[in-house]
């Protein structure tokens, strides 16, 4: 019985405790109620009124695409 | 597609050629297809979420206007009376409440209203669950009202309904935590014993110290520790509930195996020598959580579907008080002998005896007649109904638990109870499985105890080990969760997961006609132009003098035209209990029923449909037109009738409308067998009356009054625009209510009846094989410990086969 695996192991064990305790607190705030809604959220800019604005494709499609 | 037909920017239905209504967005302008939508996007224009547009994947329903009518109806949501049911104090002024928003087709309506709720002065919080449609809205009081908030929601072309199963909600909540908390205590330990069992298994292949192995061995005993005595708890506590109940269910041989395998590992371990099972055990207790969780989030999704129809109707009346002054009141608060007024539009508030006035009523939803019904002084009305016409003034005669619908809910409960229910394959092979196994157990035991005494406790342990009935317990639960997950993508809800076994032993399905077979509504099905008359024209005339009508029928004249084609309508009349009408372009336009026409007798072609509404357009002199509405039949059910027959199954209708009525519909979608005129107990009775024949009924039906007998079937279909009522006693929900749907559920029930018998077959079959080697004290454990964890993976991977 080396000491190196019973170092790995204990590692091992705080690891599992680390991993426990983060799935228990997200379950406590409820991050698997809604699997969907995050996933799409991201998508959405909220934040956008400093980026410039460029009208979707379909409308603007003969001029040049200035970030090409 | 032409480029000359342009489409609305907004909902994307045809711009008709003389419409202009356009909005600018992001400094283009677009063309809308009526006011509703652009006043939609007008709104989100003028609000700054314009993204709304580039992000979203699903269009919306078509806009529509707010007016002003509306906005006071909501006003009744202010009301303290009414706010008590939904409304949570957070703090001094500010509240809580819980909304369900109708309209969502994809994430970006979700955004756009959060983005717009949140720039609302005085809301602190909004979020909108994704997969429930359900929003949860803080605000300050002193700032806004809630009528507010839903007045802005409507403006942004969806619809807010207030709601109130927070209590039911939270203990779902509750569970759904503690079973992932149990799911990741088994996932965490599994993956980490199973690390260990490989060094374990190569170790023992070769060679490695007896120290180290013992290390490794106590390491796996610890990390399984949670699993055994806190995520296998469930099952435990269902084995003893069976046990008390006399009865022998699946988790009894689950048990005995988790705790078997447990207490053999554990003393081998203390031992020094023997077989250890953690990994089997840890990784059998992922499994089967995993796929019981997914089976009850099949069921949790169709119960929240159900609840979001409860939504909660302003539950107020119109209380007429001794002074003659009119009162709104909430209907909890209604005494019997109270007056109170029914106006033309509203469903009334509690059964009662008309005093005064003469209006049609629509009872459909209780008697399942599809026809509304005159209602004269001393005539008896049911909560729930909807007067149509004109305002009655009316005497309470009984409220709550009094009235008739409280009573079909009673039948209901009973009809639950008395349901007959098919044995369950899985039970069944359960039971038989485990009194087997324990006898064989008990031999192989007494045999070694006169053999070799010694050897006796390590054999009984491992026969009970290795005939694990993991396979055998993952069978059902797989198989369920994956057909149900198959049926939703296609728009049927699966609310009880054992429906499936019974729906591949159907040999009968009955269904109800009015808003089953047919859509429950009068659809305008000819139109008879008189003399010079054009069709097309008579159609439009009568549309645009619908305009202003609350009628049910208006509906259908309106849903043909198309919204910007309306002509405008001067001097527009409504005419309560003879129809509308109005000038347009100069002339004067009646449409209404005959006593409305008034003028000689047309001849009327002698083929129109029974129990066919007719209404007569006229202009100053002359009838124009007769429209034709019936209840239409859905266009798959002749199809659906052709299939069900063409696989054996028999076709029946249990209608409560009138026999002619039934019968025509019968005969329209191919069916020979109906009975009509029957009230929901006869309904029940000759439901029972198939089953004493030896038939496995499907009932499907809609409204209040098929209730009952849904629940009295073997197995229960609900469309999914029916009642609340129906859809909670129903097995299954046809969300798209697409009738071709049901084929599709049976198909599926018989898929999954042949994926479960082959599941069980393997798990028999390994398990016998496993079984004498085990039973002679010659299974190495790698082989136990291999053997356990791959059947249980081939049962759950041929399940997935269903998805």
């Amino acid at each position: 019985m080396t000491p190196i695996l019973i170092y790995l192991l204990g590692m091992t064990a705080v690891m599992i405790i680390v991993a426990g305790i983060g799935i228990f607190w997200a379950i406590k705030n409820g991050q698997f109620e809604d699997m969907e809604g995050p996933a799409q959220r991201i998508l959405m800019d909220d934040d956008d009124p400093r980026i410039p604005r460029y009208a979707d494709s379909r409308s603007k499609k003969q001029k040049v695409d200035v970030v090409g | 597609m032409s480029s000359a037909e342009k489409t609305c920017y907004h909902c994307a239905l045809p711009v008709p050629g003389n419409a202009r209504y356009p909005v600018i967005i992001e400094g283009e302008s677009h063309e809308m297809c009526c006011r509703g939508c652009q006043a939609v996007a007008q709104t989100i224009v003028d609000n700054g979420l314009t993204d709304y547009y580039r992000h979203r994947t699903a269009l919306p329903g078509i806009g529509h206007e707010v007016v002003p009518e509306e906005v006071q109806k909501l006003a009744l949501y202010d009301h303290p009376g009414i706010q008590k049911s939904f409304v949570r104090q957070e703090g001094e002024h500010v509240k809580e409440a819980s909304l369900i928003l109708e309209g969502i087709t994809c994430a970006a309506c979700i955004w756009l209203n959060e983005r717009h709720l949140k720039q609302l002065p005085g809301v602190q919080q909004v979020q909108v669950n994704y997969a429930t449609h359900r929003a949860r809205i803080t605000w300050d009081d002193q700032v806004i009202h809630l009528s507010k908030i839903l007045e802005e929601i409507q403006l942004l072309g969806y619809n807010a309904h207030p709601f109130s199963a927070e209590r039911q909600e939270n203990l779902r909540r509750k569970r759904r935590a503690k079973d992932l908390r149990r799911i990741a205590i088994a996932g965490l330990s599994s993956g980490q014993v199973m690390m260990l069992a490989v060094a374990l298994y190569a170790g023992a292949a070769f060679g490695m110290e007896d120290s180290t192995a013992a290390l490794l061995r106590y390491f796996s005993l610890v990390l399984t520790l949670p699993v055994v005595f806190y995520a296998a708890w469930p099952f435990y506590q269902s084995a003893w509930n069976s046990l008390l109940g006399k009865r022998l269910n699946m988790d009894v041989p689950v048990s005995l195996a988790v705790l078997g395998a447990f207490i053999g590992s554990a003393w081998a371990t203390l031992q020094g020598h023997g077989v250890v099972y953690y990994d089997a055990i840890t990784m059998f207790s992922l499994f089967l959580l995993s796929s019981r969780f997914l089976e009850q989030g099949a069921q949790e999704k169709s119960v929240e579907a159900a609840e979001n129809l409860l939504k909660l109707a302003p539950a107020m009346a119109t209380k007429v008080l001794d002074g003659g002054q009119h009162q709104p009141v909430p209907v909890l608060e209604l005494n019997e002998g109270d007056t109170i007024l029914a106006k033309p539009g509203e469903s009334i508030a509690a059964d009662a005896e008309v005093i005064e006035g003469e209006s049609k009523v629509d009872e459909a939803l209780l008697t399942g007649e599809s026809r509304p019904v005159l209602k004269r002084a001393g005539a008896l009305v049911i909560a729930g109904s909807i007067n149509l016409e004109g305002p009655l003034l009316l005497r309470v005669t009984g409220v709550g638990e009094n009235t008739v619908l409280a009573g079909i809910v009673r039948l209901l409960d009973r009809a639950v109870a008395e349901k007959p229910r098919l044995a369950q394959l899985a039970d069944q092979v359960a039971g038989h499985f485990t009194i087997g196994l324990l006898i064989l157990t008990a031999i192989v035991g007494a045999v070694w105890w006169w053999l070799e005494p010694a050897q006796a406790f390590g054999i009984v342990l491992a026969v009970l080990v290795v005939t694990c009935p993991c396979a055998l317990s993952l069978a059902a639960p797989t198989t369920f969760a994956a057909a149900g997950s198959h049926l939703l993508r296609h728009g049927i809800l699966l609310t009880r997961g054992h429906a499936l076994e019974t729906l591949a032993k159907v040999n009968h399905v009955v269904f109800d006609k009015t808003g089953t077979l047919t859509y429950g509504k009068p659809v305008l099905q000819r139109i008879i132009a008189f003399s010079d008359a054009d069709e097309e024209r008579c159609l439009l005339l009568a549309a645009s003098l619908e305009q202003a009508s609350e009628h049910p029928l208006a509906q259908s004249f309106l849903s043909r035209v198309a919204g910007t084609d309306l002509l405008a309508v001067q001097e527009a009349q409504n005419l309560p209990g003879k129809g509308v009408s109005g000038a347009i372009t100069g002339v004067c336009y009646t449409l209404g029923n005959a006593a409305l026409a008034g003028f000689e007798p047309v001849a009327l072609p002698n083929d129109l449909p029974e129990g066919a509404t007719l209404v007569w357009l006229c202009d100053e002199r002359y009838t124009m037109a007769v429209f034709v509405l019936s209840d239409g039949l859905r266009p798959q059910a002749r199809e659906l009738v052709v299939q069900l027959k063409a696989a054996g199954v028999q076709v029946t209708i249990l209608s409560g409308d009138a026999a002619d009525a039934v019968a025509h519909v019968a005969a329209e979608a191919g069916i020979e067998s109906w009975q009509a005129a029957l009230r929901p107990e006869d309904k029940l009775k000759a439901l029972r009356e198939l089953q004493q024949r030896g038939d496995v009924v499907a009932m499907v039906g809609d409204g209040v009054n098929d209730a009952p007998v849904l629940a009295g079937a073997d197995v229960s279909i609900a469309m999914g625009g029916g009642t609340q009522v129906a859809r909670a006693s129903s097995d299954i929900v046809l969300l798209t209510e697409n009738l071709l749907d049901i084929q599709r559920a049976l198909q599926t029930g018989h898929a999954s009846i042949t994926v479960m018998r082959q599941n069980f077959a393997w798990a028999i079959v390994y398990n016998l094989l496993a079984l004498p080697f085990a039973a002679f004290g010659m299974i190495p454990p790698w082989l136990a410990s291999i053997g356990m964890s791959t059947s249980s993976l081939v049962v759950v991977l041929n399940a997935l086969r269903l998805r």
